[in-house]
């Protein structure tokens, strides 16, 4: 057992490296993946472990976002001048300041969405069911509308980042592999996590807060953590969209509420949720069916994707990963009397 | 109702599999276009479609693109950027690196075009866009880009100038006049922005209301109420085709007494057609009209345009044809000519022959920049009198009287 | 900051404008309140938290503007969006909504978002995508040296919505199927157990609230402007609405709605009118802290 999992981990590892080499030209596709993964992975955390259904995690996608841009130009100029030329002046960053400014910005972006989680979710970690995901759905809009109307960072025009300096076709793989290690670093976390004493007591939150409670778990403290840890990772993610992206703006790219915001919650769904391999494949599945109908059916493309979306939650909602349990619970080592206790709910 | 979409889904994929086996005499230039067939932008991303697509027939009527003594037809293979800047830019670096795209024409809006730009500058991918007019498009030093239309700053520039020049007939100084500005928070109607207020500023002028609106507007009366108590002179609105409905509406509800109103967007929003009076002496800036009296070989002169746009597209019978449908087939026309100097299919000598390009269409004159954007070209700018649009500035188009105080 | 207090500045100087802005957001809230209400009803009766919401709305105007393109007067609009919303509201609960009952949250949740893009999209296929609106061509009325302005078609609007909304009230209270539904709200098995189909009553509270949607809409489409992918606005709206009123309270979601579209017009007034969504976002933040700060006090006078 233990060995076929080394197996499949170094397959997946080495594709990971090779897979921008041998699909050059699917560099950006491969990118987005990985930040679809990225963002399922987290949003599982607490949506599929601990039972609180986020709308809101773009929020920290967005913060990231401008976070990180802001930490890149206010280190070489002044902020309110380079937004206000909206990219007009000519603004030249060394090969020093565009990739210290980056790690800097994208670390950055990290922490402090992580406080943004801790200050949001002290807020609103008292809501329970709906009124969670809505609330953390109205941070988010709320954030995007306030941003777009504020100057100093932009406003509606957004923010227009250095491009990458030297060959694109380099820069493409190297934002592909800063991706793919905030990635495997978010599904490392999350493995280790789930098997630690802590992820014991967020899936008790998820079953039964009360009793968690009661049990002399300190609830809302896990729940803070938990969320600041899924934060870390999305904020690093949309640091890097930000320089991947170049040029972004408030409402449609960085705070997209309503696309991605609740794409990710769609992969989770659809990869079953709650499991640690359900983000994942959701995540490629859904990506996958977007790239494929976005080409092929184009015109058709929403409707067949809300179709997508309603099949996946009406009939199948356990997810890939939940049939699969059920079907093949031998594969993760469940025996079959135990399969009860084993279903994803 | 699913089984219906199905079934249109299922002959939506038939056709595209038709449509690729059929076979043309003439050979096959492929451009890519990324452009916005849904979202906010959609009404004038079709608008842009349309232009490209009777461009392209037209051009295959005349004989088609005729490179080294043979001819060609232009494809355009088009994806849905949704409005959404991110997906714009994605889209633009599948159609080159997945479609192999070696030209491309631009997408709709200032914002999009500013997404695409780095992509197809990376890629050396010369591509002539004919929606994107915000100025920042011009001062990055891009070399593989072209714009066939004025940039965004003179859009209303000029009529900053008209109030100016009505507060002097008037005996009054033109640092009286006050001016309230609404504009959509996008990059487009910021720019106009922007060029107001350099052009205001240059006359003394006073800003009284400078509102940004949101981009699902549909209600704009908190604006129209300060409107009314504040009494500006001049009123300038940009905010695409929602905005100009919208404003068109609640202007004449809330019956706002302006003497001068002017909006972007007029004929891509119908607003004749839908308001009727309503819509009397707004003035709108224009790139381009069909009484203008410019032509060219392929589509002939501008009015020749107007009435062959009309037929291959009967929807827009009754309604003015948008410059935005114009400059896009504008933009198809450039690649012609440009191919056809070039004499060579090779994107390097394409990109050299474009930015020599000096020529007339019945869009206008068409001379690049070093920057890109077209410098022989004016806007012109029209007020709707009785329903019609009528040129009113600048003085070598004016064809009529402007009406001034609007009632 | 000085535009902020300038426009302050203009609400004391020229009282009357308060008056304007209530009236002006009173006659959207109207319209907000009708969405919202139906929302309250299908979440209240059958727990489906309902995104698509503002996608009935447009497509309710867009019935009412295919009429007038073809002809018809406008006023038919109204009724017949109420009747094609119904129809539409039946099908889409057989095909979807059955199956998402008293399931968890956020399967209503995202089905219905599935559902509002696949509409947004047809639409935009059926329709295309330019705004539209239906001018009924009546005039304006004005009041006080012209500063109140009530449009005689808006006037109309707000009429027939509260018509419609009366003519809820009445049904629910007195008819057999309006007392089938409040008790299936209460308890559905209880409801099950004393003979009440509760399969027929979840069939209607969605197709009543697709109606009420639809017929909204109608009234949108003759007094503001339409555009296929507007609907989510509304959804947000209805949320916030029925977030601070509470289900089963349709008198609080009334209120609700005129308050909230009265508000947001100050919002807009005060802080200037791209601030319009996020004051109504921010307001249902303040919703909910307020009822979390409640709770917690509730719960310690517990201990």
């Amino acid at each position: 057992m233990n060995r076929n999992k080394t197996i499949l981990y170094s397959l997946i590892l080495a594709f990971t490296i090779v897979a921008p080499f041998a699909f050059p030209n699917f560099g950006t596709q491969l990118a987005t993946l990985w930040l679809m993964i990225i963002v399922a992975i987290t949003w599982d955390m607490t949506g599929g472990q601990m039972g609180y259904n986020s709308l809101g995690n773009i929020f920290f996608y967005g913060t990231g976002m401008y976070v990180a841009a802001l930490i890149t130009i206010g280190l070489t100029y002044d902020v309110g001048d380079y937004t206000s030329a909206a990219g007009g002046g000519i603004y030249e960053f060394t090969d020093l300041e565009y990739f210290g400014g980056m790690a800097l910005g994208i670390l950055g972006a990290g922490l402090f969405c992580s406080a943004c989680a801790i200050v949001i979710g002290w807020l609103t970690f008292g809501l329970r069911g709906p009124y969670f995901a809505i609330g953390t759905l109205g941070v988010a809009i709320a954030a995007g509308e306030l941003v777009s109307n504020w100057e100093w960072v932009g406003g509606g025009q957004g923010i227009a980042l250095p491009v990458y300096p030297g060959d694109f076709d380099t820069g493409k793989t190297y934002f592909y592999f800063l991706f793919a290690a905030v990635g495997i670093g978010a599904f490392l976390f999350a493995r280790w996590l789930y098997g630690t004493r802590f992820g014991s007591a967020i899936n008790a939150i998820r079953d039964d807060e009360e009793k968690a409670d009661a049990m002399g778990i300190h609830t809302l403290r896990y729940k803070l953590y938990t969320w600041a840890m899924a934060a870390f990772f999305v904020g690093m993610a949309g640091g890097i969209s930000a320089f991947q992206l170049i040029h972004f703006e408030p409402l449609e790219t960085a705070y997209q509420t309503i696309n991605l915001g609740i794409f990710m919650v769609v992969c989770v769904l659809l990869g079953g949720k709650g499991t640690l391999w359900g983000p994942v494949v959701g995540a490629i599945l859904f990506h996958l069916f977007k790239e494929v109908t976005w080409n092929y059916l184009l015109g058709w493309q929403w409707v067949a994707l809300g179709a997508l979306i309603v099949v996946t939650v009406v009939y199948f909602q356990d997810g890939v990963m939940g049939w699969l349990v059920h079907k093949k619970p031998e594969w993760f080592g469940i025996r079959v009397e135990k399969k009860v206790a084993s279903g994803s709910k | 109702m699913k089984k219906l979409s199905m079934l249109s889904v299922l002959m939506a994929v038939f056709t595209l599999l038709f449509s690729q086996t059929s076979l043309a005499a003439c050979g096959e230039i492929v451009i890519g276009s990324a452009i916005s067939l849904t979202g906010k932008y959609a009404t004038n991303g079709v608008h842009a479609q349309k232009g490209y697509e009777y461009a392209i027939s037209k051009i295959k009527e005349n004989g088609g693109v005729k490179i080294d003594g043979k001819c060609y037809n232009f494809k355009v293979i088009y994806y849905d950027d949704e409005s959404k800047g991110d997906r714009a830019a994605t889209l633009a670096e599948r159609l080159i690196s997945q479609d192999k795209v070696q030209y491309m024409l631009g997408p709709y809006s200032s914002g999009m075009t500013k997404a695409i730009a780095p992509v197809t500058e990376k890629y050396q991918i010369p591509m002539v866009e004919a929606e994107g007019a915000s100025r920042s498009l011009f001062n990055k030093g891009y070399k593989y880009i072209f714009a066939v239309l004025s940039t965004s700053e003179q859009y209303l520039a000029s009529t900053i100038g008209l109030a100016a020049s009505v507060a002097e007939k008037n005996g009054k100084s033109p640092s009286s006049v006050k001016v309230a500005i609404a504009v959509e928070n996008d990059p487009f109607s910021l720019d106009i922005r922007a060029g107001v207020l350099d052009d205001a500023e240059k006359f003394g002028m006073q800003i009284i209301i400078d509102e940004k609106l949101p981009r699902d507007l549909s209600d704009m009366s908190a604006i129209l109420t300060k409107v009314k108590l504040l009494k500006p002179d001049l009123l300038v609105v940009s905010g695409h085709s929602k905005g100009a409905a919208t404003a068109v509406r609640q202007i004449s509800e809330q019956n706002v007494k302006v003497p001068l109103i002017a909006m972007t967007h007029c004929e891509a929003t119908d607003v004749t057609g839908k308001f009727g009076d309503a819509a009397n002496d707004i003035v709108c800036p224009t790139q381009w009209a069909e009484t203008m009296s410019y032509e060219d070989p392929i589509f002939g002169t501008a009015a020749n345009y107007e009435s062959g746009f009309k037929k291959a597209y009967p929807e827009y019978k009754g309604r003015q044809v948008p410059y935005q449908t114009a400059q896009a087939s504008a933009a198809v026309y450039v690649f012609k000519d440009a191919f056809e100097r070039a004499g060579s299919m090779d994107k390097e000598k394409v990109r050299d022959a474009l930015s020599a390009t000096e020529m007339q269409t019945f869009y206008g004159n068409i001379k690049f920049s070093e920057a890109g954007n077209n410098i022989a070209k004016p806007m012109a700018l029209r007020q709707i009198q009785d329903g019609r649009y009528n040129v009113v500035a600048p003085a070598e188009f004016a064809s009529h009287e402007l009406n001034w105080p609007r009632k | 900051m000085d535009q902020i207090l300038g426009n302050i500045g203009l609400l004391i100087d020229y009282p009357v404008v308060n008056l304007k802005i209530v009236l002006d957001g009173v006659m959207i809230g109207a319209l907000f309140a009708l969405a919202a209400y139906g929302l309250a009803l299908v979440w209240g009766v059958m727990n489906v938290k309902n995104l698509a919401q503002g996608d009935f709305v447009i497509a309710g105007g867009y019935v009412s503007w295919w009429l007038v393109e073809h002809g018809f007067p406008a006023l038919l609009g109204v009724p017949v969006a109420f009747i094609v919303m119904w129809g539409i509201g039946w099908v889409i609960y057989k095909l979807v909504i059955s199956r998402v009952i008293e399931r968890d949250l956020f399967t209503s949740l995202l089905a219905t978002f599935g559902l509002a893009i696949m509409m947004a999209q047809i639409m935009n296929l059926m329709f295309g995508s330019d705004t539209q609106s239906v001018d009924l061509g009546y005039p304006t009325l004005h009041f006080f040296d012209g500063f109140i302005d009530v449009p005689i078609a808006k006037l109309i609007g707000v009429l027939m919505a509260s018509a419609l909304a009366a003519g809820v009230i009445v049904f629910m209270k007195s008819s057999r199927m309006g007392q089938a539904i409040r008790a299936t709200a209460q308890d559905a098995r209880a409801a099950r157990v004393l003979g009440i189909d509760t399969e027929k009553v979840y069939a209607f509270t969605f197709s009543l609230n697709s109606a009420i949607c639809g017929a909204a809409g109608a009234i949108i489409v003759m007094v503001w402007i339409i555009q296929p992918f507007y609907g989510i606005s509304y959804s947000i709206r209805a949320f916030v609405i029925v977030t601070a009123a509470g289900l089963g309270n349709l008198p609080g979601v009334i209120a609700a709605g005129l308050g909230i579209g009265a508000l947001e017009q100050y919002g807009a007034h005060i802080f200037g009118i791209g601030y319009q969504q996020a004051v109504a976002v921010m307001l249902l933040l303040l919703v909910l802290l307020y009822r979390l700060i409640q709770q917690r006090r509730n719960r310690q006078v517990l201990k």
